[in-house]
């Protein structure tokens, strides 16, 4: 699913270097990402992700050698197969629950927006308990009904690999052991692969893997 | 697209005051100058029309364009007055027909306008009802002012005191409706015609009472000699001409020195008039004789000048305020980085991006355009009817 070779990533002409000689995730894998702040975790997933691109080496994510797409194809291939989820929910103040979920049918042309997405979107929103604040805006959330959104909306295309930054580091222990089932359930039940920085060594248990990024420091400037 | 414009109206909404704000700002700077040339180029119309339609006016010496307003569309500002005396010479001089002009009075909004018979010729008025004013005490109303006062042929107008709380001031009178006029679309439509007698009649100068000849009068007679009937205050006025009262209605003293606003004077051919404006050439004379196109026309350069002026101004402060609202949108970007990058990092395409921010912008701008278009579009339906109420006013 996740293939990384002889890659390195440096910001500008700064300090920072991320340089992984090899690294590899399954289908279907779950796997934690841990390490110090700044180890570069999450600068691992943009780079997945293709929001980030190394200066040399490969990352093949779901099959797809990311340094053959030009910049609109990587956002339509995106798009189409990762879900992110983020440590700050990030969603869209001006937009309600519901709106905030079909958010990627809005904003690329290659996915169309209909009836039955609306549906599978409501739906989502009713299977983590919040389908009736489907109307509300984010502002009158609760941090965990926030991220819930968040993860509908990173569900709502069924992706291949979810990609999940610290998708717990601003939840209380309750919303955080549902959160992560949420994702874990869905990644169980699709063969997805379910890829999480996370600094909560009690959450470890939940993975099949763990990649420790203090492993990468040596190479890390 | 939809998607677009969905996000950006979405962003706009959500943001109603700022949005508000802007889409006014728009809206004024696009109306101000649009709106007003419309009210200028409508005011110019109208004034224009009938100041060419209105030979020559005459008047007690003072301000022209008073006159000109009083005269031609019935302001309420009362010039100085002349006499009907001037009318009369007029007419006798052979040079030009003369038509009695007095406005000063009101029957609640509605001017009141004393003429003789000749000024519905010379205007060319014709009776969508009834029949001309034949006896004191009768009205005509023009088509508005039928409308707006509720009233038509068999009903009956009041005349407005001049104050309130003058006791000894000018009583109502209770006119008859005899005729309402087609519309002309002037300010004629908007007028109560009485003969200049009736008018002189609401002012006080002519009065009906009750006949102190008569027995059924006797406890009004203060003192009786053989010549001379003095009345106490018991006598009753009528303020009402019926036709039971008329012939008691009198004026006291020679018609000639009774007051008119103006006259319009109408030449027989270029030349009368010629030697009948050299008549008012003399700084002693205490009438004046003024062209009403000379006064409106001087009326609308100054207008066009204030205009210019107020344009200008506007240019100005457009010029600042789509400073400020593209100041605001940029501001606004950069406070908006986190989504714009939340949407980079999801999937949303540059475009995307680019189209939402540029829809909110053209969404603002059509909504401002649409917005001044319809007061534009009010303006233009309304706009006589603002100038005719700020003339009279």
């Amino acid at each position: 699913m996740i293939e990384i070779r002889n890659m390195l990533f440096q910001y500008g002409e700064g300090d920072f270097r991320l340089d992984v000689p090899s690294l590899q995730v399954a289908s279907g894998e779950r796997v934690a990402v841990v390490g110090p702040s700044g180890s570069g975790k999450t600068t691992l997933l943009n780079l997945v992700a293709g929001i980030a691109r190394p200066q040399s080496g490969d990352v093949v994510t779901v099959g797809q050698k990311l340094a053959d797409l030009d910049d609109g194809a990587t956002r339509n291939f995106r798009i189409r197969n990762i879900g992110l989820v983020f440590q700050e929910f990030e969603l869209l103040e001006y937009l309600d629950v519901l709106d905030n979920v079909l958010l990627p049918y809005r904003i690329n042309n290659s996915l169309e927006l209909d009836s039955q997405v609306r549906q599978r979107a409501a739906e989502l929103l009713k299977s983590v308990g919040i389908g009736h604040l489907r109307d509300r805006l984010p502002d009158h959330l609760s941090q965990g009904e926030r991220q819930r959104v968040a993860v509908c909306r990173a569900l709502l295309v069924k992706p291949p690999l979810l990609l999940a930054d610290e998708p717990t580091g601003n939840l209380d222990p309750a919303n955080k052991g549902r959160v992560l089932d949420i994702l874990v359930d869905y990644a169980a039940a699709n063969d997805a692969t379910l890829v999480t920085v996370t600094h909560d060594s009690n959450l470890l248990s939940r993975f099949e893997r763990v990649i420790d990024f203090s492993d990468f420091l040596g190479r890390a400037g | 697209m939809s998607g677009v414009l969905y996000l950006a109206w979405q962003y706009l909404a959500y943001n109603r005051w700022k949005t508000t704000i802007l889409v006014g700002s728009i809206m004024l700077i696009i109306y101000l100058p649009v709106g007003l040339n419309v009210v200028v180029e409508q005011s110019g119309q109208h004034l224009n029309a009938r100041a060419q339609a209105t030979p020559l006016l005459v008047g007690a010496k003072g301000s022209p364009l008073e006159l000109t307003l009083n005269t031609l569309y019935f302001s309420l500002d009362t010039p100085e007055l002349t006499t009907f005396r001037e009318a009369t010479s007029i007419a006798e001089s052979g040079l030009a027909e003369a038509i009695p002009m007095y406005v000063r009075f009101r029957s609640r909004s509605q001017p009141i306008i004393g003429t003789s018979f000749e000024y519905f010729a010379f205007r060319g008025l014709t009776l969508a009802d009834g029949r001309m004013p034949a006896l004191l005490g009768e009205a005509v109303l023009g088509a508005t002012a039928a409308e707006t006062l509720g009233v038509g042929v068999g009903d009956a107008v009041v005349s407005s005191p001049e104050t309130a709380f003058d006791l000894a001031g000018i009583y109502p009178l209770k006119m008859n409706i005899v005729g309402v006029l087609e519309p002309s679309f002037t300010s004629d439509d908007n007028a109560i015609f009485v003969d200049v007698k009736t008018a002189w009649i609401i002012e006080g100068l002519g009065h009906g009472h009750q006949d102190l000849a008569n027995p059924d009068a006797s406890s009004a007679v203060l003192n009786r000699t053989a010549d001379n009937i003095v009345a106490n205050a018991s006598l009753v006025q009528f303020n009402e001409i019926t036709v039971d009262n008329i012939e008691s209605f009198h004026f006291h003293g020679n018609l000639d020195g009774y007051p008119l606003t103006g006259v319009i004077a109408v030449p027989n051919d270029d030349k009368s008039g010629v030697i009948l404006m050299g008549r008012y050439l003399d700084s002693e004379a205490n009438n004046q004789n003024v062209r009403p196109r000379d006064v409106v026309e001087e009326l609308l350069d100054t207008i066009l000048t204030i205009q210019q002026f107020i344009v200008a101004a506007v240019f100005i402060v457009a010029v600042a305020t789509i400073a400020t609202a593209a100041l605001v949108f940029l501001l606004s970007l950069r406070l908006r980085r986190r989504e714009i990058d939340t949407i980079g990092k999801i999937g949303g395409g540059r475009w995307h991006v680019a189209s939402m921010l540029l829809a909110e912008i053209v969404i603002v701008l059509v909504l401002g355009c649409v917005l001044a278009a319809g007061l534009t579009a009010l303006t233009w339906r309304y706009g006589s009817a603002i100038i005719e109420s700020v003339v009279m006013a």
